[in-house]
C-alpha cells in the first residue's frame, strides 16, 4: 500500500527490518566475561522474552551466536547478555572481547526459548560457568512467584565467576564452588532424594550437563525434573549475510532485490504481493510463507530448531535469507 | 492517586455499554478518539478509554504497564472477587502467564492445523452441501447465515477438536455470551445471563478434565503438557477452559462478520470466488471492519502518561479494538470494507503477549467456510435487515438473513 502510513508508536519504521542493535554498554563480568547491554537504535520496544530465553547475535564479522538473555524482561528496552572469551571457540567471542565497542550494530534473531521456566513450587538450579547467564532471570522469576529455590554456582576459579555479586544477595540460597578451592560440584549430596515438587534446571559444559542426569537418574529422578540447556555447534549453516538477495514470487513470477533494511514482507509487499502479517516481531506466526526454493536465514521466536532446518517455511516479518536467491509461495 | 483536573469531553459521559453504543458504536468511536488520546469515562469511577490505533497498539504491546492481571473486564480483581477462576492466560501476567501461553501457542500454531485442514474443508463442503441440498443449479436458497452457517460449522468441527463429547454442547454458545457480558458492568445484560451462569459453566468446567476428553484433540495434548510437567495438572483444565471459553463465540462473529461483509459487498464475494487464496485477506478485512471483539479493558500498572493525561496505577483502561480498527489516523476510509487494502496490523485480535492464541484456528475455519461456499453460491444476496445481538464485549448479530444464489453448475 504505497503512499499508506504503516507505524505505530514503539514499532520503529514498519518496513524497515527490524533486527538491528546498538550495543549501548560493555562491563566486565568476570576475568574473561563481558557484559552487553543491547538496544534498538530509536530505543523502541524490544521483543518480549521470558527466562531461558536466547537470542541469535550476529556480528560484523558474519559469525552468529546464541547468548541467554539475563537482563530484566520488566525493562522492555534493553537486553544484558554476558559473553565468554572462549580460546578455542571458532572467533565469535573473541570478536566481542577485542573487537566490539559501544556505539556498534549487531544484527538480532529471536528471542526464542527452548529453556522455559516450568511452574513448580521448588527449583533446585545448577550452573556451570558462564552457565550461570540464563540461571540469573530464572532465579528472579522463582523469587517473584515465591517458589522455594537454592543455586549450585561452579567455575574454575572464583575470578572468573560472572554476576558473584548480584548473587550475593541471596545468602545461604546460593552455594559457590570454585574448583581450584573446593574441587568439583557435590552433586549427589546437593540434589538429594527425588521429589516430586522439584525442578532441576542445569545450564553449563556438556560433561556438567552430563554428570548431573547420570546422578539423577541413578537416584531415581523422573527424567522430566531434569531441564537443561546445551549450546550446540550446529548453529545456522550458511553465514549470516548483509549483501542483498533477490526474493521470487513464484505465483506472479516477480523478482524483487531486499536490500538490508528492507524486510522481506515488505519487499513482497512492494511487489504487489498479498501477504498478511500482524505482529512484525515474529511472534504471531500470520505471515508464515512456504519457501519453494533457496534457504532462509530464521530471525523468528517461533520454530523449533527442526522446523528451521527443515527450510520449507519462513516468516518474513523478520526472516531473511542465506542465499542469494529465495523462491516464496506467494 | 494523581487527578488532572481538565474538562472532561462531553464523549467522557456517555455509557459505552449503553444498548444505543453497543448497537451502533461507531459514531461513539469517534467522538472518542477526537476527544483525545485517553480520555476520562465518568459514568463507571476512575475508568479511562482509549481509542485511537497508535495508543491502543502501544499499551496492548506494553504488558508492564497496563497489566491483564487485575483482569480485563471493569472490575478490578485486587478489589473485587472474580466471578470464576481468572483465566490462566487471559488474565494473567508474565511470570505466571509463560508457561500456559507457551504449552498453548504451538498446539494451536499453524503448523499443527494443517492435520486439520483437509478434515475442515471436507467438514465444511458437507455442511454447505447439506444446506443446499434440495436445491438445484441456478436455484436460491434463503437461509439465516447466523444460526446455519455462522453457528453451526464453528459447533460442528472446534469442539470435535478440542475433544469434547457431543453431548451438552448446546452450553457453550450461552456460556461464551455470558462470558463477554461480564467484562462489561452489571447491566441488565449480566443480568440476563446470571440465573443460569451457574449450570453453564458447571458443564464447562466438566469437560476440561482428563478422562473427559478424546486422546487426539488440543485438550489431550494440553494434558501430555502437564504430564511432561510443562504445566501444572491443576493448571491444565484451566487451559482447556480457555479454549471453550474464547474459542466459539468469537469464531461464530467473526463468521458473522466476514458472511455479512460479502453479502453487502458482491464485488468482494466475485473476487474471492475468482481468487480463493484471498480468503485470509477477506477474513482479515472482515475482523478489522466489523471488530467482534469490541473491547478489552488493562489495569495501569503504575502512573502512565498519554498525552498529557495521566492515567493514574489502578485505573481501569477500556481499549477500545473496534474504534482502533476505525481510527482515520491509520486507515483511510476506515469505515468501508475494502478488498484493495492491507488489514494488517489491526488489533481485531488485540496484539502483544496476550494476542488471541486462537488466531490461526479462526482463520482455518473461515477459509473451508469460505472455500466451500464459493465452490457453490454465485451469489449472495441480504434478504433482510440483520438484527444485532448486544453483548458488553462483542459485536455480533442474532440473525442475518440471505438469500444465497446457486451457480448454474456446481463446480
Amino acid at each position: 500500500m504505497p503512499g499508506t502510513t504503516r507505524a505505530a508508536p514503539g514499532t520503529g519504521t514498519v518496513g524497515e527490518a527490524v533486527d538491528r542493535l546498538v550495543v549501548t554498554g560493555m562491563s566486565t563480568a568476570a576475568q574473561d566475561v563481558v557484559s552487553l547491554t543491547l538496544t534498538r537504535p530509536d530505543g523502541g520496544r524490544l521483543p518480549d522474552w521470558a527466562p531461558g530465553a536466547h537470542i541469535d547475535v550476529t556480528l560484523a564479522n558474519g559469525e552468529t551466536r546464541q547468548y541467554s538473555l539475563c537482563g530484566d524482561r520488566w525493562d522492555a528496552h534493553t537486553f544484558r547478555v554476558a559473553v565468554l572469551r572462549e580460546t578455542d571457540g571458532r572467533g565469535g567471542s573473541a570478536f566481542v572481547h577485542d573487537e566490539l565497542a559501544v556505539g556498534d550494530e549487531v544484527l538480532l534473531g529471536g528471542p526464542r526459548n527452548n529453556f522455559p521456566l516450568a511452574p513448580s513450587p521448588r527449583y533446585l538450579f545448577i550452573a556451570g560457568g558462564i552457565g550461570i547467564t540464563p540461571i540469573l532471570p530464572m532465579i528472579h522469576q522463582a523469587d517473584l512467584v515465591g517458589a522455594d529455590w537454592t543455586l549450585l554456582y561452579g567455575g574454575r576459579r572464583r575470578a572468573s565467576m560472572a554476576f558473584l555479586d548480584d548473587l550475593a544477595v541471596h545468602g545461604e540460597r546460593v552455594e559457590i564452588v570454585p574448583q581450584d578451592e573446593a574441587g568439583l560440584l557435590p552433586l549427589g549430596t546437593w540434589l538429594g532424594a527425588p521429589r516430586g515438587d522439584t525442578v532441576v534446571y542445569c545450564c553449563g559444559p556438556g560433561p556438567l550437563l552430563d554428570a548431573v542426569e547420570h546422578a539423577m537418574t541413578g537416584a531415581g529422578w523422573a527424567p522430566h525434573r531434569l531441564r537443561t540447556e546445551r549450546f550446540t555447534a550446529a548453529e545456522v549453516g550458511a553465514p549470516v549475510r548483509d549483501e542483498p538477495f533477490t526474493v521470487e514470487l513464484a505465483r506472479t513470477g516477480t523478482t524483487v532485490v531486499v536490500g538490508p533494511r528492507l524486510s522481506v514482507l515488505e519487499a513482497a509487499r512492494q511487489a504487489g504481493a498479498t501477504t498478511l502479517s500482524s505482529c512484525e516481531r515474529g511472534t504471531c506466526g500470520t505471515c508464515e510463507t512456504t519457501v519453494l526454493d533457496g534457504l532462509p536465514d530464521h530471525r523468528d521466536s517461533i520454530l523449533a530448531d527442526h522446523e528451521r532446518a527443515a527450510g520449507d517455511c519462513m516468516f518474513p516479518c523478520v526472516s531473511r535469507s542465506c542465499t542469494d536467491r529465495l523462491v516464496l509461495d506467494l | 492517586m494523581t487527578t488532572t483536573l481538565r474538562p472532561v469531553p462531553a464523549v467522557g459521559a456517555v455509557d459505552p455499554f449503553s444498548p444505543e453504543v453497543l448497537g451502533d458504536p461507531l459514531p461513539f468511536h469517534a467522538a472518542l478518539r477526537d476527544a483525545g488520546p485517553v480520555v476520562p469515562l465518568s459514568r463507571y469511577d476512575g475508568l479511562y478509554g482509549m481509542g485511537r490505533h497508535a495508543d491502543v497498539h502501544a499499551a496492548l504491546v506494553d504488558w508492564q504497564r497496563f497489566c491483564s492481571g487485575a483482569g480485563v473486564g471493569l472490575s478490578n480483581f485486587r478489589r473485587e472477587e472474580p466471578w470464576r477462576p481468572p483465566s490462566l492466560l487471559l488474565e494473567t501476567d508474565p511470570p505466571h502467564h509463560d508457561a500456559p501461553r507457551h504449552v498453548l501457542a504451538p498446539i494451536l500454531g499453524p503448523r499443527a492445523l494443517r492435520r486439520l485442514q483437509g478434515p475442515w474443508f471436507a467438514a465444511a463442503e458437507e455442511h454447505v452441501e447439506d444446506l443446499l441440498a434440495d436445491a438445484g443449479p441456478g436455484e436460491t436458497v434463503a437461509v439465516d447465515a447466523m444460526p446455519a452457517l455462522a453457528e453451526s460449522f464453528p459447533l460442528r468441527v472446534f469442539p470435535d477438536a478440542v475433544g469434547i463429547p457431543r453431548e451438552g454442547r448446546e452450553h457453550l454458545l450461552p456460556y461464551g455470551d455470558h462470558l463477554f457480558n461480564a467484562f462489561g458492568p452489571s447491566n441488565e445484560l449480566v443480568a440476563k445471563g446470571a440465573p443460569h451462569v451457574a449450570e453453564h459453566a458447571a458443564w464447562v468446567n466438566a469437560q476440561c478434565r482428563r478422562e473427559v476428553l478424546s486422546d487426539d484433540g488440543f485438550g489431550a495434548a494440553i494434558w501430555a503438557a502437564a504430564d511432561r510437567g510443562d504445566i501444572t495438572g491443576e493448571q491444565a483444565p484451566l487451559v482447556v477452559r480457555s479454549l471453550l471459553s474464547a474459542g466459539v463465540d468469537t469464531t461464530v462473529h467473526g463468521l458473522g462478520a466476514v458472511l455479512r461483509a460479502l453479502a453487502t459487498h458482491p464485488d468482494a464475494w466475485a473476487r474471492l470466488r475468482h481468487d480463493p487464496a484471498l480468503a485470509r485477506v477477506v477474513f482479515d478485512e472482515a475482523i478489522r471492519w466489523e471488530s467482534p471483539v469490541q473491547t478489552f479493558f488493562r489495569t495501569a500498572e503504575v502512573d502512565v502518561p498519554v498525552g498529557d493525561t495521566v492515567v493514574p496505577e489502578g485505573a481501569k483502561i477500556l481499549m477500545f479494538l473496534g474504534s482502533a480498527n476505525h481510527d482515520p489516523r491509520r486507515w483511510t476510509d476506515p469505515d468501508r470494507f475494502d478488498l484493495t487494502r492491507d488489514p494488517s496490523g489491526h488489533v481485531g485480535f488485540g496484539m502483544g503477549l496476550h494476542q488471541c492464541v486462537g488466531q490461526h484456528v479462526a482463520r482455518l475455519e473461515a477459509a473451508a467456510l469460505l472455500a466451500a461456499l464459493a465452490a457453490r453460491v454465485e451469489r449472495i444476496e441480504v434478504a433482510a435487515e440483520p438484527t444485532r445481538h448486544l453483548n458488553n464485549t462483542m459485536r455480533a448479530f442474532a440473525s442475518q438473513p440471505m438469500r444465497l444464489h446457486l451457480g448454474q453448475a456446481p463446480s
